[in-house]
Protein backbone atom coordinates (compact mmCIF):
# COMPACT_ATOMS: atom_id res chain seq x y z
CA UNK A 1 0.00 0.00 0.00
CA UNK A 2 2.58 2.49 0.96
CA UNK A 3 4.59 2.18 -2.82
CA UNK A 4 2.08 4.84 -3.85
CA UNK A 5 4.10 7.32 -1.22
CA UNK A 6 7.61 5.36 -2.05
CA UNK A 7 6.49 6.74 -5.51
CA UNK A 8 5.89 10.51 -4.59
CA UNK A 9 9.22 10.76 -2.66
CA UNK A 10 10.98 9.24 -5.65
CA UNK A 11 9.39 12.07 -7.78
CA UNK A 12 9.99 14.75 -5.22
CA UNK A 13 13.77 13.69 -5.23
CA UNK A 14 13.38 13.99 -9.13
CA UNK A 15 11.75 17.41 -8.79
CA UNK A 16 14.24 18.93 -6.98
CA UNK A 17 17.21 17.85 -8.82
CA UNK A 18 15.69 19.37 -11.40
CA UNK A 19 15.46 22.47 -9.61
CA UNK A 20 19.36 22.70 -8.86
CA UNK A 21 20.12 21.22 -12.25
CA UNK A 22 19.47 22.30 -15.87
CA UNK A 23 17.82 19.41 -17.51
CA UNK A 24 14.58 18.91 -19.29
CA UNK A 25 13.44 15.36 -18.95
CA UNK A 26 14.49 12.08 -17.26
CA UNK A 27 15.04 9.01 -19.32
CA UNK A 28 15.77 6.71 -17.18
CA UNK A 29 15.66 6.41 -13.02
CA UNK A 30 18.12 4.20 -11.46
CA UNK A 31 16.64 2.91 -8.05
CA UNK A 32 18.97 1.03 -5.22
CA UNK A 33 16.88 -1.34 -3.77
CA UNK A 34 17.93 -3.39 -0.67
CA UNK A 35 16.00 -6.87 -0.34
CA UNK A 36 14.82 -6.60 3.16
CA UNK A 37 13.47 -2.92 2.25
CA UNK A 38 9.96 -3.64 2.56
CA UNK A 39 8.65 -2.42 -0.67
CA UNK A 40 7.11 -4.57 -3.32
CA UNK A 41 8.80 -4.34 -6.39
CA UNK A 42 5.84 -4.49 -8.76
CA UNK A 43 3.82 -2.61 -6.90
CA UNK A 44 6.60 0.13 -6.44
CA UNK A 45 6.87 0.05 -10.37
CA UNK A 46 3.30 0.42 -11.26
CA UNK A 47 2.96 3.36 -8.45
CA UNK A 48 5.61 5.18 -10.42
CA UNK A 49 3.95 4.88 -13.77
CA UNK A 50 1.21 6.30 -12.34
CA UNK A 51 2.91 9.36 -10.21
CA UNK A 52 5.26 10.16 -13.19
CA UNK A 53 2.72 11.04 -16.05
CA UNK A 54 2.36 14.17 -16.96
CA UNK A 55 5.41 15.33 -15.16
CA UNK A 56 9.40 15.70 -16.09
CA UNK A 57 9.63 11.69 -15.33
CA UNK A 58 6.81 11.28 -17.72
CA UNK A 59 7.91 7.02 -19.49
CA UNK A 60 11.08 7.37 -17.69
CA UNK A 61 12.70 3.37 -17.62
CA UNK A 62 13.56 2.21 -14.52
CA UNK A 63 16.75 0.64 -13.59
CA UNK A 64 16.35 -1.18 -10.38
CA UNK A 65 19.97 -2.33 -8.45
CA UNK A 66 19.12 -4.90 -6.17
CA UNK A 67 20.70 -5.20 -3.20
CA UNK A 68 21.25 -8.77 -1.08
CA UNK A 69 19.95 -8.19 2.91
CA UNK A 70 23.49 -8.48 5.27
CA UNK A 71 23.28 -9.28 8.74
CA UNK A 72 26.02 -9.90 11.49
CA UNK A 73 25.51 -13.21 13.37
CA UNK A 74 26.03 -12.92 16.85
CA UNK A 75 26.04 -16.24 17.51
CA UNK A 76 28.65 -17.55 14.79
CA UNK A 77 29.96 -14.05 15.03
CA UNK A 78 30.18 -13.46 11.30
CA UNK A 79 29.05 -11.67 8.53
CA UNK A 80 25.92 -13.21 6.53
CA UNK A 81 23.69 -12.91 3.41
CA UNK A 82 20.08 -12.90 4.77
CA UNK A 83 17.18 -12.77 1.84
CA UNK A 84 14.45 -12.68 4.36
CA UNK A 85 14.01 -11.00 8.38
CA UNK A 86 12.96 -13.99 10.55
CA UNK A 87 15.32 -16.19 8.59
CA UNK A 88 17.56 -18.39 10.45
CA UNK A 89 21.71 -17.87 10.07
CA UNK A 90 22.79 -19.68 7.41
CA UNK A 91 25.79 -20.38 8.94
CA UNK A 92 24.59 -21.45 12.11
CA UNK A 93 21.01 -21.50 12.47
CA UNK A 94 21.02 -18.82 14.73
CA UNK A 95 18.40 -16.01 15.31
CA UNK A 96 20.21 -13.52 16.96
CA UNK A 97 21.01 -11.21 13.17
CA UNK A 98 21.60 -7.63 13.19
CA UNK A 99 20.89 -6.61 9.61
CA UNK A 100 23.28 -4.09 8.63
CA UNK A 101 22.66 -4.17 4.96
CA UNK A 102 19.95 -4.30 2.59
CA UNK A 103 17.16 -2.07 3.52
CA UNK A 104 17.93 0.60 1.99
CA UNK A 105 15.70 2.72 -1.06
CA UNK A 106 17.76 5.24 -2.55
CA UNK A 107 17.66 6.87 -5.79
CA UNK A 108 21.06 6.23 -7.10
CA UNK A 109 21.24 8.60 -10.16
CA UNK A 110 19.07 9.53 -13.15
CA UNK A 111 19.67 9.89 -16.89
CA UNK A 112 18.64 13.31 -17.91
CA UNK A 113 18.47 15.36 -21.19
CA UNK B 1 0.31 16.34 -1.93
CA UNK B 2 1.69 15.67 1.39
CA UNK B 3 5.66 15.10 2.02
CA UNK B 4 5.70 11.50 1.33
CA UNK B 5 2.09 9.92 1.51
CA UNK B 6 0.42 9.39 -1.26
CA UNK B 7 -2.56 10.17 0.14
CA UNK B 8 -4.42 12.77 -2.02
CA UNK B 9 -4.62 16.63 -1.45
CA UNK B 10 -7.43 17.33 1.32
CA UNK B 11 -7.50 13.88 2.04
CA UNK B 12 -6.14 14.51 5.67
CA UNK B 13 -7.58 16.10 8.14
CA UNK B 14 -5.87 17.11 11.93
CA UNK B 15 -8.30 17.73 14.49
CA UNK B 16 -8.36 21.83 15.42
CA UNK B 17 -6.27 22.76 12.26
CA UNK B 18 -8.53 26.09 10.78
CA UNK B 19 -7.86 25.61 7.10
CA UNK B 20 -5.58 22.92 4.89
CA UNK B 21 -2.53 24.13 5.45
CA UNK B 22 -0.43 22.89 1.96
CA UNK B 23 3.06 23.35 1.96
CA UNK B 24 5.11 22.82 -0.82
CA UNK B 25 8.67 24.30 0.99
CA UNK B 26 9.22 26.52 -1.93
CA UNK B 27 8.92 23.43 -4.47
CA UNK B 28 7.49 23.92 -8.28
CA UNK B 29 5.72 21.83 -9.25
CA UNK B 30 6.47 20.78 -13.63
CA UNK B 31 3.48 19.48 -15.76
CA UNK B 32 2.58 18.59 -19.00
CA UNK B 33 5.87 17.97 -20.59
CA UNK B 34 5.35 15.37 -22.82
CA UNK B 35 8.04 13.45 -25.07
CA UNK B 36 7.68 11.55 -28.21
CA UNK B 37 10.27 9.33 -28.59
CA UNK B 38 10.78 5.87 -27.34
CA UNK B 39 14.01 5.17 -25.68
CA UNK B 40 13.89 1.51 -24.97
CA UNK B 41 17.29 -0.01 -24.49
CA UNK B 42 16.74 -3.50 -22.27
CA UNK B 43 19.82 -5.50 -21.24
CA UNK B 44 20.14 -8.37 -19.54
CA UNK B 45 21.41 -8.52 -16.32
CA UNK B 46 24.13 -10.58 -14.63
CA UNK B 47 22.67 -12.86 -11.66
CA UNK B 48 24.09 -11.60 -8.04
CA UNK B 49 22.82 -10.18 -5.12
CA UNK B 50 24.76 -7.07 -5.80
CA UNK B 51 24.44 -5.92 -9.67
CA UNK B 52 26.41 -2.96 -10.59
CA UNK B 53 24.80 -2.49 -13.91
CA UNK B 54 27.53 -0.50 -15.99
CA UNK B 55 27.79 -0.56 -20.13
CA UNK B 56 31.42 -0.90 -21.22
CA UNK B 57 31.57 1.08 -24.38
CA UNK B 58 33.93 0.52 -26.71
CA UNK B 59 34.28 2.36 -30.36
CA UNK B 60 36.51 2.70 -33.45
CA UNK B 61 35.91 4.73 -36.01
CA UNK B 62 37.40 3.75 -38.94
CA UNK B 63 35.91 5.35 -41.92
CA UNK B 64 32.63 5.20 -42.07
CA UNK B 65 32.21 1.94 -40.61
CA UNK B 66 32.39 1.80 -36.93
CA UNK B 67 32.30 -1.49 -34.21
CA UNK B 68 30.70 -1.29 -30.55
CA UNK B 69 31.89 -3.65 -28.18
CA UNK B 70 29.60 -4.15 -25.49
CA UNK B 71 29.51 -5.74 -22.30
CA UNK B 72 28.09 -6.08 -18.76
CA UNK B 73 29.93 -6.17 -15.76
CA UNK B 74 28.98 -7.25 -12.30
CA UNK B 75 32.38 -5.50 -10.49
CA UNK B 76 34.65 -3.03 -11.34
CA UNK B 77 37.42 -5.22 -11.41
CA UNK B 78 35.72 -7.29 -13.68
CA UNK B 79 35.09 -4.28 -16.10
CA UNK B 80 38.97 -3.14 -15.87
CA UNK B 81 40.10 -7.01 -16.31
CA UNK B 82 37.38 -7.06 -19.26
CA UNK B 83 38.59 -3.38 -20.59
CA UNK B 84 42.48 -4.90 -20.68
CA UNK B 85 41.42 -7.61 -22.86
CA UNK B 86 37.83 -7.54 -24.30
CA UNK B 87 38.34 -11.23 -25.98
CA UNK B 88 38.24 -12.19 -22.32
CA UNK B 89 34.74 -12.48 -20.53
CA UNK B 90 32.50 -14.95 -19.57
CA UNK B 91 29.26 -13.06 -18.64
CA UNK B 92 25.78 -13.26 -20.21
CA UNK B 93 25.56 -10.88 -23.32
CA UNK B 94 29.41 -12.11 -23.37
CA UNK B 95 31.59 -12.15 -26.56
CA UNK B 96 32.06 -8.52 -27.72
CA UNK B 97 30.55 -8.56 -30.47
CA UNK B 98 30.80 -5.36 -33.66
CA UNK B 99 27.74 -3.86 -34.74
CA UNK B 100 29.21 -2.52 -38.13
CA UNK B 101 27.06 0.14 -39.50
CA UNK B 102 27.55 2.59 -42.15
CA UNK B 103 26.18 5.90 -42.23
CA UNK B 104 25.40 7.34 -46.07
CA UNK B 105 24.85 10.70 -44.32
CA UNK B 106 27.68 12.35 -42.15
CA UNK B 107 26.35 12.78 -38.60
CA UNK B 108 28.11 13.43 -35.36
CA UNK B 109 28.62 11.05 -32.82
CA UNK B 110 28.55 12.78 -29.43
CA UNK B 111 30.21 9.76 -27.54
CA UNK B 112 32.00 11.30 -24.33
CA UNK B 113 29.04 10.59 -21.74
CA UNK B 114 30.90 12.75 -19.25
CA UNK B 115 28.93 12.85 -16.53
CA UNK B 116 28.08 15.69 -14.27
CA UNK B 117 28.06 15.07 -10.90
CA UNK B 118 25.66 17.39 -8.51
CA UNK B 119 26.22 15.44 -5.42
CA UNK B 120 23.25 15.84 -2.94
CA UNK B 121 24.27 15.96 0.43
CA UNK B 122 24.05 11.90 0.83
CA UNK B 123 24.40 10.50 4.10
CA UNK B 124 24.94 7.26 3.01
CA UNK B 125 25.31 4.01 5.61
CA UNK B 126 25.61 1.72 3.25
CA UNK B 127 28.19 0.80 0.48
CA UNK B 128 30.33 3.66 -0.86
CA UNK B 129 28.72 3.27 -4.12
CA UNK B 130 29.86 7.31 -4.55
CA UNK B 131 33.57 6.68 -4.48
CA UNK B 132 33.60 3.40 -6.56
CA UNK B 133 30.87 5.23 -9.34
CA UNK B 134 33.49 8.77 -9.31
CA UNK B 135 36.38 6.60 -9.74
CA UNK B 136 34.64 5.13 -12.70
CA UNK B 137 34.10 8.15 -14.04
CA UNK B 138 37.44 9.28 -15.12
CA UNK B 139 37.88 7.80 -18.98
CA UNK B 140 40.01 4.90 -19.42
CA UNK B 141 42.36 5.11 -22.04
CA UNK B 142 43.57 2.09 -24.01
CA UNK B 143 44.88 2.51 -27.88
CA UNK B 144 44.86 6.13 -27.77
CA UNK B 145 41.20 5.99 -27.38
CA UNK B 146 39.30 7.53 -24.15
CA UNK B 147 36.18 5.35 -23.24
CA UNK B 148 33.44 6.69 -20.82
CA UNK B 149 32.66 3.70 -19.66
CA UNK B 150 29.55 4.98 -17.41
CA UNK B 151 26.06 5.56 -18.56
CA UNK B 152 24.09 4.05 -21.03
CA UNK B 153 25.49 4.78 -24.84
CA UNK B 154 22.14 5.38 -26.57
CA UNK B 155 22.31 8.98 -27.64
CA UNK B 156 22.65 8.25 -31.85
CA UNK B 157 19.98 10.21 -32.81
CA UNK B 158 21.88 13.11 -35.17
CA UNK B 159 20.85 16.62 -33.44
CA UNK B 160 19.57 15.28 -29.93
CA UNK B 161 20.77 16.65 -26.82
CA UNK B 162 23.49 15.36 -25.28
CA UNK B 163 22.38 13.14 -22.21
CA UNK B 164 23.96 13.09 -18.52
CA UNK B 165 23.79 11.01 -15.43
CA UNK B 166 23.06 13.01 -12.11
CA UNK B 167 24.22 11.24 -9.37
CA UNK B 168 21.56 11.96 -6.73
CA UNK B 169 22.02 9.05 -3.78
CA UNK B 170 18.87 9.85 -1.66
CA UNK B 171 17.34 7.70 0.57
CA UNK B 172 13.77 8.03 -0.87
CA UNK B 173 11.87 7.86 2.55
CA UNK B 174 14.44 11.11 2.96
CA UNK B 175 11.80 13.58 3.29
CA UNK B 176 10.00 11.71 5.85
CA UNK B 177 12.95 10.72 7.86
CA UNK B 178 14.22 14.47 8.06
CA UNK B 179 10.60 15.42 9.53
CA UNK B 180 11.27 13.21 11.88
CA UNK B 181 14.56 13.55 12.95
CA UNK B 182 12.66 17.12 13.47
CA UNK B 183 9.84 15.50 15.86
CA UNK B 184 12.34 13.88 17.81
CA UNK B 185 14.71 17.05 18.43
CA UNK B 186 11.47 19.00 19.38
CA UNK B 187 10.19 16.14 21.31
CA UNK B 188 13.86 15.66 23.10
CA UNK B 189 13.67 19.45 23.78
CA UNK B 190 10.52 19.06 25.45
CA UNK B 191 11.88 16.35 27.73
CA UNK B 192 9.13 14.08 26.18
CA UNK B 193 8.32 10.04 26.03
CA UNK B 194 7.18 9.38 22.51
CA UNK B 195 5.69 5.79 22.03
CA UNK B 196 4.13 4.57 18.23
CA UNK B 197 1.89 2.07 18.90
CA UNK B 198 1.03 -0.19 16.06
CA UNK B 199 -0.73 -3.06 15.22
CA UNK B 200 -3.48 -4.70 13.03
CA UNK B 201 -6.65 -3.19 13.28
CA UNK B 202 -8.92 -4.65 16.15
CA UNK B 203 -6.32 -5.34 18.16
CA UNK B 204 -7.33 -3.51 21.37
CA UNK B 205 -4.76 -0.47 20.36
CA UNK B 206 -7.50 2.12 22.10
CA UNK B 207 -9.04 -0.18 24.78
CA UNK B 208 -5.30 -0.66 25.82
CA UNK B 209 -3.99 3.11 25.57
CA UNK B 210 -7.23 4.19 27.49
CA UNK B 211 -6.62 1.96 30.19
CA UNK B 212 -3.07 3.12 29.67
CA UNK B 213 -3.50 6.55 30.54
CA UNK B 214 -6.42 5.89 33.21
CA UNK B 215 -3.21 5.16 34.92
CA UNK B 216 -1.04 7.04 34.52
CA UNK B 217 -2.53 10.70 34.56
CA UNK B 218 -2.15 11.30 38.05
CA UNK B 219 1.46 10.89 37.17
CA UNK B 220 2.48 12.31 34.27
CA UNK B 221 1.56 14.55 31.63
CA UNK B 222 -0.27 13.06 28.63
CA UNK B 223 -1.09 13.59 25.48
CA UNK B 224 -2.45 11.56 22.64
CA UNK B 225 -2.48 11.89 18.54
CA UNK B 226 -4.69 9.11 17.30
CA UNK B 227 -4.56 8.18 13.38
CA UNK B 228 -7.14 6.65 11.70
CA UNK B 229 -8.65 6.49 8.03
CA UNK B 230 -11.96 8.22 8.93
CA UNK B 231 -13.88 9.32 11.91
CA UNK B 232 -12.88 11.11 15.46
CA UNK B 233 -14.39 8.01 17.52
CA UNK B 234 -11.01 7.31 19.05
CA UNK B 235 -9.74 10.60 19.86
CA UNK B 236 -12.93 11.51 21.89
CA UNK B 237 -12.53 7.75 23.60
CA UNK B 238 -9.22 9.15 25.03
CA UNK B 239 -10.95 12.61 25.27
CA UNK B 240 -12.90 10.83 27.61
CA UNK B 241 -10.38 10.18 30.36
CA UNK B 242 -10.00 13.94 30.39
CA UNK B 243 -6.07 13.58 28.45
CA UNK B 244 -6.04 15.78 25.84
CA UNK B 245 -6.31 13.86 22.08
CA UNK B 246 -6.08 15.09 18.85
CA UNK B 247 -7.64 13.06 15.62
CA UNK B 248 -5.62 12.94 12.39
CA UNK B 249 -7.78 10.97 9.60
CA UNK B 250 -5.39 9.81 6.74
CA UNK B 251 -8.80 9.69 4.06
CA UNK B 252 -7.01 6.98 2.07
CA UNK B 253 -3.96 7.20 3.56
CA UNK B 254 -2.80 3.81 5.15
CA UNK B 255 0.09 5.73 7.94
CA UNK B 256 0.45 8.29 10.04
CA UNK B 257 4.20 10.13 8.78
CA UNK B 258 6.46 11.91 10.70
CA UNK B 259 4.59 15.67 9.09
CA UNK B 260 0.84 14.74 9.86
CA UNK B 261 2.77 14.05 13.36
CA UNK B 262 4.31 17.10 13.67
CA UNK B 263 1.12 19.04 12.22
CA UNK B 264 -0.71 17.29 15.33
CA UNK B 265 1.51 18.04 17.64
CA UNK B 266 0.95 21.56 17.26
CA UNK B 267 -2.52 21.27 18.04
CA UNK B 268 -1.35 19.87 21.22
CA UNK B 269 -0.33 21.58 24.49
CA UNK B 270 2.44 19.36 25.46
CA UNK B 271 3.78 19.90 29.06
CA UNK B 272 7.30 18.70 29.76
CA UNK B 273 8.44 15.47 31.21
CA UNK B 274 5.20 13.99 29.96
CA UNK B 275 4.52 10.64 27.41
CA UNK B 276 2.96 11.22 23.47
CA UNK B 277 1.33 8.34 22.60
CA UNK B 278 0.47 7.97 18.85
CA UNK B 279 -1.74 5.36 17.71
CA UNK B 280 -0.84 4.46 14.25
CA UNK B 281 -3.29 3.38 11.66
CA UNK B 282 -4.58 -0.16 11.97
CA UNK B 283 -1.54 -1.75 9.57
CA UNK B 284 0.92 -3.89 9.84
CA UNK B 285 2.45 -3.43 7.11
CA UNK B 286 3.25 0.36 5.73
CA UNK B 287 3.37 1.72 9.35
CA UNK B 288 7.17 -0.26 9.90
CA UNK B 289 8.71 2.45 7.20
CA UNK B 290 7.67 5.70 8.13
CA UNK B 291 10.12 7.13 10.97
CA UNK B 292 7.23 9.50 12.89
CA UNK B 293 10.23 10.73 15.77
CA UNK B 294 8.47 8.46 18.04
CA UNK B 295 11.38 7.09 20.37
CA UNK B 296 10.17 3.55 20.61
CA UNK B 297 7.23 1.86 18.56
CA UNK B 298 5.41 -1.20 20.14
CA UNK B 299 3.31 -3.64 18.31
CA UNK B 300 0.09 -5.05 19.82
CA UNK B 301 -1.00 -8.18 19.06
CA UNK B 302 -3.85 -9.71 20.55
CA UNK B 303 -4.23 -13.64 21.27
CA UNK B 304 -7.45 -13.65 18.68
CA UNK B 305 -5.07 -13.10 16.15
CA UNK B 306 -2.25 -15.95 15.19
CA UNK B 307 0.84 -16.48 17.27
CA UNK B 308 2.79 -16.68 13.79
CA UNK B 309 1.98 -12.88 12.95
CA UNK B 310 5.72 -11.63 13.65
CA UNK B 311 7.02 -14.09 10.82
CA UNK B 312 3.79 -13.22 8.81
CA UNK B 313 4.91 -9.05 9.23
CA UNK B 314 8.50 -9.41 10.23
CA UNK B 315 9.09 -5.39 9.24
CA UNK B 316 7.09 -4.21 11.74
CA UNK B 317 8.32 -6.67 14.51
CA UNK B 318 11.73 -5.91 13.56
CA UNK B 319 11.16 -2.30 13.70
CA UNK B 320 9.17 -2.33 16.96
CA UNK B 321 11.31 -2.73 20.27
CA UNK B 322 8.30 -3.70 22.18
CA UNK B 323 5.84 -6.31 21.59
CA UNK B 324 2.56 -6.65 23.69
CA UNK B 325 0.16 -9.63 23.86
CA UNK B 326 -3.37 -8.67 24.58
CA UNK B 327 -6.72 -9.81 25.29
CA UNK B 328 -5.02 -12.37 27.34
CA UNK B 329 -8.07 -13.18 29.42
CA UNK B 330 -9.27 -14.68 26.53
CA UNK B 331 -6.15 -17.57 25.98
CA UNK B 332 -8.65 -19.82 27.59
CA UNK B 333 -11.05 -19.62 24.87
CA UNK B 334 -8.25 -19.14 21.91
CA UNK B 335 -6.26 -21.61 20.44
CA UNK B 336 -3.22 -18.60 21.02
CA UNK B 337 0.66 -20.49 21.32
CA UNK B 338 2.53 -17.48 23.81
CA UNK B 339 5.41 -19.04 23.62
CA UNK B 340 5.71 -19.94 19.67
CA UNK B 341 4.45 -16.33 19.80
CA UNK B 342 7.04 -14.96 21.46
CA UNK B 343 9.65 -17.22 19.88
CA UNK B 344 8.45 -16.13 16.22
CA UNK B 345 8.56 -12.31 17.41
CA UNK B 346 12.06 -12.85 18.88
CA UNK B 347 13.33 -14.76 15.53
CA UNK B 348 12.49 -11.63 13.78
CA UNK B 349 13.93 -9.38 16.51
CA UNK B 350 16.33 -10.70 18.92
CA UNK B 351 16.39 -7.78 21.14
CA UNK B 352 12.38 -7.15 21.33
CA UNK B 353 10.51 -6.91 24.93
CA UNK B 354 7.50 -8.72 25.45
CA UNK B 355 4.83 -8.45 28.09
CA UNK B 356 1.15 -10.06 28.45
CA UNK B 357 -2.13 -8.29 29.47
CA UNK B 358 -5.66 -7.97 29.62
CA UNK B 359 -7.01 -4.33 29.55
CA UNK B 360 -10.23 -5.71 30.37
CA UNK B 361 -8.71 -7.61 33.73
CA UNK B 362 -6.08 -5.57 34.34
CA UNK B 363 -3.46 -8.78 34.77
CA UNK B 364 -0.35 -7.85 33.58
CA UNK B 365 -1.15 -4.00 33.58
CA UNK B 366 1.19 -3.37 36.01
CA UNK B 367 4.59 -4.51 34.24
CA UNK B 368 4.07 -2.69 31.24
CA UNK B 369 3.15 0.73 32.79
CA UNK B 370 6.49 0.09 35.24
CA UNK B 371 8.65 -0.08 31.57
CA UNK B 372 6.68 2.90 30.57
CA UNK B 373 7.65 4.90 33.41
CA UNK B 374 10.74 3.87 32.98
CA UNK B 375 11.05 5.01 29.62
CA UNK B 376 10.16 8.77 31.06
CA UNK B 377 13.23 11.06 30.69
CA UNK B 378 14.65 12.91 33.54
CA UNK B 379 14.88 16.66 32.31
CA UNK B 380 16.55 19.35 34.46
Amino acid sequence: MHEISLAEGILAIIERQRREGDFGCVKSVQLEIGQLAGVEVEALLFGMKAVFRDTVADGAEIELISVGGQAFCFDCESQVPLAKRGEACPGCGGYRLHVNDGDQMRVKSLEVE
Amino acid sequence: MCTVCGCAEGNVKIEGEHGHSHDHQGQGHSHGHEHDHDHHHPHPRPAGSKVIHKTVHRYQHQGDVHHHYHFHVASVEQAQQLMADPTQHSQPHSQPHSHPHSHLDAHQHEHAHQPEHQSAPAESATLDFDALLAEEFEPEEYDGELDYGQGPAHAHAPGMSQQKMVQVEMDILGANDALADANRARFDNDCLLVLNLVSSPGSGKTTLLTTTVDELKEDYSLAVIEGDQETANDAERIRATGVPAVQVNTGKGCHLDAAMVGRAADQLDLEEAGILFIENVGNLVCPAEFDLGEDHKIAILSVTEGEDKPLKYPDMFAASDVMLITKTDLLPYVEFDVEACIANARQVNPEIEVFQLSSTTGEGMEEWLAWVAKQVPVCA
